[in-house]
């Protein structure tokens, strides 16, 4: 017999991963902090990477959930309506009573797997498209939140906004928070059965099919995972206002904002290609625009338009790239 | 928990033996197979028997019905009637997935592979080894690295590119490993060397004889004689869903063999050809049209003529048609429209030339089925602009009639939806679709698949009449009869090129011949 070849090792395989797309989407967002920082210290500005970092987690979190199904060829746009929910729930069920945390906690959470699960089982089970079925969850939750709560309801208790405001060292708690959902889901993608079957839905289910992938449930498992991330997204932000509203999630764009971060980060919209990390990546960009914007004191609508230009820019040369290099 | 059995080695070398298993019971026994389509029979009754260590030809014309009986095998179909033994057991199979679990595997001629993905998750999609839920990466790249050696091909593929990175044999090639990752005892190769180059041909063949000698059955579906000659020990040959005959290779010559595939009679009368006062100008020349796969391209089509373009799938018929239609255009050679020089980059430019293009599939790519006969019909002239789209329906009726009326098109009303028309109905409304822009290069792909026998005579005699009205006509079909009883002259296309042609009335042998590349005469039978 022939002697089995070596596999390449650990390291030349790091470096594959990284020598692709993902090395191209950080390369950009070098270039953008660059500009960016640079403006803003031509304009005599002040650079606050924490800053920075601290205002990104929230869309980074939806943002990494919203790639799962993405990769797995599905979509989620009640993410936004899912982070209101999270966050009313919280402060309602704990009511500045630091004993109730955990009670609340739970709550939120099971309320996000109870979504995810119904948004993954219309999604699959019914055969509608992820589109409406999301579209549709959103606006059932809009309508059950503004019908229920007015405005901020209930509170956090103090210690529980520890979470929004606390650090160890320098580093910011939600920050560690953000770097372990990237993590969670950068090894759940790369080294689970799951992760292998999501990309394969997401690139050919009939193929996936063939193979005896039960494409269904790696699917709901995605969308429980996002409207996990929602969860935390929502905890996140209700530790930083202390209490609550059904505007929190809507006002911070999480739905279009999050699919927007998902593509510029490199992963394919129909599913299939792409993952985590290239969506940090995504989420930073867009938050070091916005500081940029913010710096240089940009209209907010002229802010709007140019995020606007940028997002379909980038999207516009992944593509032409891709189609180059086609056989 | 899926088990995976890694030592895929032995997989390989335990059944059977490669001295040739006992000749008594074969490893496979396909036992009167037959189905039906929507009450069309396309197997009758047929019978198969492979050994192990045996590589078994089937053959047949297109239509015959070899991947029908393949897809039966694999547990993508459920046949009609008949069974089948392993190993003298008989055996359901109602999912592919049962089908692999008793070794069975099939390459189909299209790769089920993600580009996006390595060599080796492809390979255990679906079976990925692990640990609890935690994909062990390294044993699954060994397996692959192990697979792969098995088929001497460890220096070329590495199990960690993505797929999308290697070339059309390498794919290949990692179908057959990731066929041989189930444990299969019999393979099946669906048309395996449809996009092989001469060397990658002959590297396949390498590796087929090495599967045969560890004792797998190779089922080989092949249209090239050649192949079939050189790898096989027996061959069955399929003609119109029946069984020939199965013979051993070394007792048939290539000749006997091309009768036995087509050798029928013509079943219904096609409209008298062309006079030689009819045929008129050039309408349509190509020199040396080259893109993809193909080169070499020299045709001309004249005013008042049909030319048939015959050959086997995958010899490049549609592709000549999509570069002409400017879908896939010509990168090299000249193509000249009424003896002037064009450049056609888009179907649109090729439509505002004056071609026409009825393509093979016409529900996906012909029609846009819940439209209206109406909306059909005007969709290539209001492209152009040269419908007025705001004129209200009563007066654009009076063209649109006169246009159903040419092709006699049965439907309850010009509003009707085309999905609820029969097919010959539906082709119709393509052809009104090309008539209504004046076309006067008309390319038919496959114009009668699919459309009842009464519907077929109907759409030939519309093809006759344009032609005498001065249209130039491309007519590919994959149906010799239709071929031979239709064309003025007789193009015979092979491995992406013009193999050679013929006058009206050539025998359906003198195609095949052309069409295989076989040299050997054929005495009339």
């Amino acid at each position: 017999m022939i002697a089995a070849p070596a596999t390449p090792n650990r390291a030349t395989r790091a470096w594959r991963d990284l020598s692709t797309d993902t090395a191209l989407i950080y390369g950009v967002l070098a270039l953008v902090a660059l500009i960016s920082w640079g403006l803003i210290l031509a304009n005599g500005g002040q650079i606050n990477l924490a800053n920075t970092l601290v205002r990104s987690v929230a869309l980074g979190m939806v943002a990494v959930g919203q790639t799962l199904v993405i990769l797995g060829g599905s979509l989620d746009l009640s993410v936004a309506y899912q982070v209101s929910v999270t966050a009313v729930m919280a402060s309602y069920i704990m009511q500045g009573d630091p004993d109730r945390m955990l009670l609340g906690i739970a709550v939120v959470i099971a309320i996000g797997i109870a979504i995810g699960l119904a948004n993954g089982l219309i999604i699959t089970g019914l055969g509608v498209n992820p589109f409406i079925a999301t579209l549709g969850m959103a606006l059932v939750l809009r309508g059950i939140l503004n019908s229920s709560f007015d405005n901020f309801a209930g509170a956090v208790p103090a210690e529980f906004q520890g979470l929004g405001y606390g650090s160890i060292g320098p580093v910011p708690y939600s920050i560690l928070l953000f770097l372990a959902v990237v993590l969670v889901a950068w090894f759940l993608l790369r080294h689970t059965r799951f992760g292998h079957h999501l990309y394969a839905i997401g690139g050919s289910e009939e193929t996936a099919r063939l193979s005896g992938v039960r494409s269904a449930r790696a699917l709901i498992g995605a969308h429980i995972l996002c409207s996990l991330t929602c969860v935390l997204t929502g905890l996140f932000i209700v530790s930083r206002l202390r209490a609550g509203a059904p505007w929190v999630g809507p006002d911070g764009n999480y739905g279009l904002e999050s699919i927007a971060a998902v593509v510029l980060g490199g992963t394919a919209l129909s599913g299939g290609k792409g993952g985590v990390l290239g969506t940090v990546a995504g989420v930073l960009i867009l938050s070091l625009l916005d500081n940029l914007f913010n710096q240089l004191e940009v209209n907010t609508y002229l802010k709007d338009v140019l995020r606007g230009v940028i997002i379909v820019a980038a999207v516009a040369a992944y593509s032409m790239r891709s189609y180059r290099s086609r056989p | 928990m899926t088990n995976v059995d890694l030592s895929t080695s032995t997989a390989l070398t335990a059944t059977g033996g490669s001295d040739g298993a006992d000749p008594g019971v074969p490893l496979l026994h396909m036992r009167g197979i037959t189905k039906s389509f929507f009450g069309v029979p396309v197997l009758d009754a047929v019978d198969l028997d492979v050994m192990a260590g045996e590589v078994h030809a089937v053959v047949g014309e297109n239509g015959a019905g070899k991947s029908t009986l393949m897809k039966i095998l694999a547990g993508a179909y459920q046949p009609d009637a008949g069974s089948i033994l392993l190993d003298g057991e008989e055996v359901r199979f109602g999912h592919p997935r049962q089908a692999q679990e008793q070794g069975v595997s099939i390459i189909y001629q299209e790769f089920n592979l993600l580009p996006e993905r390595t060599v080796a998750q492809n390979i255990f999609l679906g079976r990925e080894p692990a640990r609890g839920p935690v994909v062990d990466n390294r044993a699954m790249e060994e397996a692959t690295a192990r697979l792969l050696a098995e088929l001497g091909v460890q220096g070329s593929i590495s199990p960690g590119s993505p797929v999308r990175e290697l070339s059309v044999a390498q794919q290949q090639t990692v179908e057959i490993a990731k066929a041989l990752s189930f444990e299969a005892r019999i393979l099946v190769m669906d048309e395996p060397t449809a996009a092989l180059s001469p060397h990658e041909v002959d590297a396949l063949f390498e590796r087929v004889r090495l599967l045969q000698q560890r004792g797998l059955a190779v089922l080989y579906i092949s249209h090239r004689l050649k192949e079939v000659f050189e790898l096989s020990r027996r061959i069955t040959v399929l003609k119109d869903g029946r069984k020939v005959d199965t013979v051993a290779s070394d007792a048939v010559r290539p000749g006997e063999l091309v009768r036995m595939m087509v050798g029928r009679e013509l079943d219904h009368y096609f409209p008298p050809r062309a006079t030689a006062s009819e045929i008129g100008d050039v309408r349509l020349q190509v020199g040396s049209g080259a893109v993809g796969k193909l080169h070499n391209v020299d045709l001309e089509v004249r005013a008042g003529e049909i030319v048939g373009l015959a050959g086997l799938a995958g010899a490049g018929r549609t592709e000549v048609a999509r570069a002409l239609f400017g879908v896939e255009p010509f990168t090299a050679g000249i193509v000249e429209l009424n003896g002037k020089p064009v450049r056609i980059r888009s179907p649109r430019q090729a439509i505002r030339s004056g071609i026409g293009f009825l393509t093979e599939d016409r529900k996906l790519e012909g029609l846009i089925l819940p439209q209206s006969v109406r909306d059909n019909a005007l969709l290539a002239l209001r492209s152009l602009g040269q419908a007025r789209m705001n004129e209200r329906p009563v007066k654009e009726a009076p063209s649109v009639l006169d246009l159903a009326r040419r092709v006699e098109l049965r439907a309850a009303s010009l509003e009707q939806e085309v999905r609820y028309l029969s097919g010959g109905n539906q082709q119709k409304v393509v052809l009104a679709k090309w008539l209504a822009t004046r076309a006067q290069i008309l390319i038919f792909d496959e114009p009668t698949r699919g459309i009842d026998v009464g519907a077929k005579a109907g759409i030939h005699e519309l093809m006759r009449e344009l032609a005498r009205s001065g249209a130039a006509i491309l007519m590919i079909s994959s149906e010799l009869p239709e071929v031979i009883g239709m064309s003025d002259r007789i193009l015979v296309m092979r491995d992406g090129t013009i193999a050679g042609e013929l006058p009206s009335g050539a025998s359906e042998a003198q195609i095949m011949l052309l069409a295989t590349g076989e040299r050997e005469t054929v005495v009339a039978a």
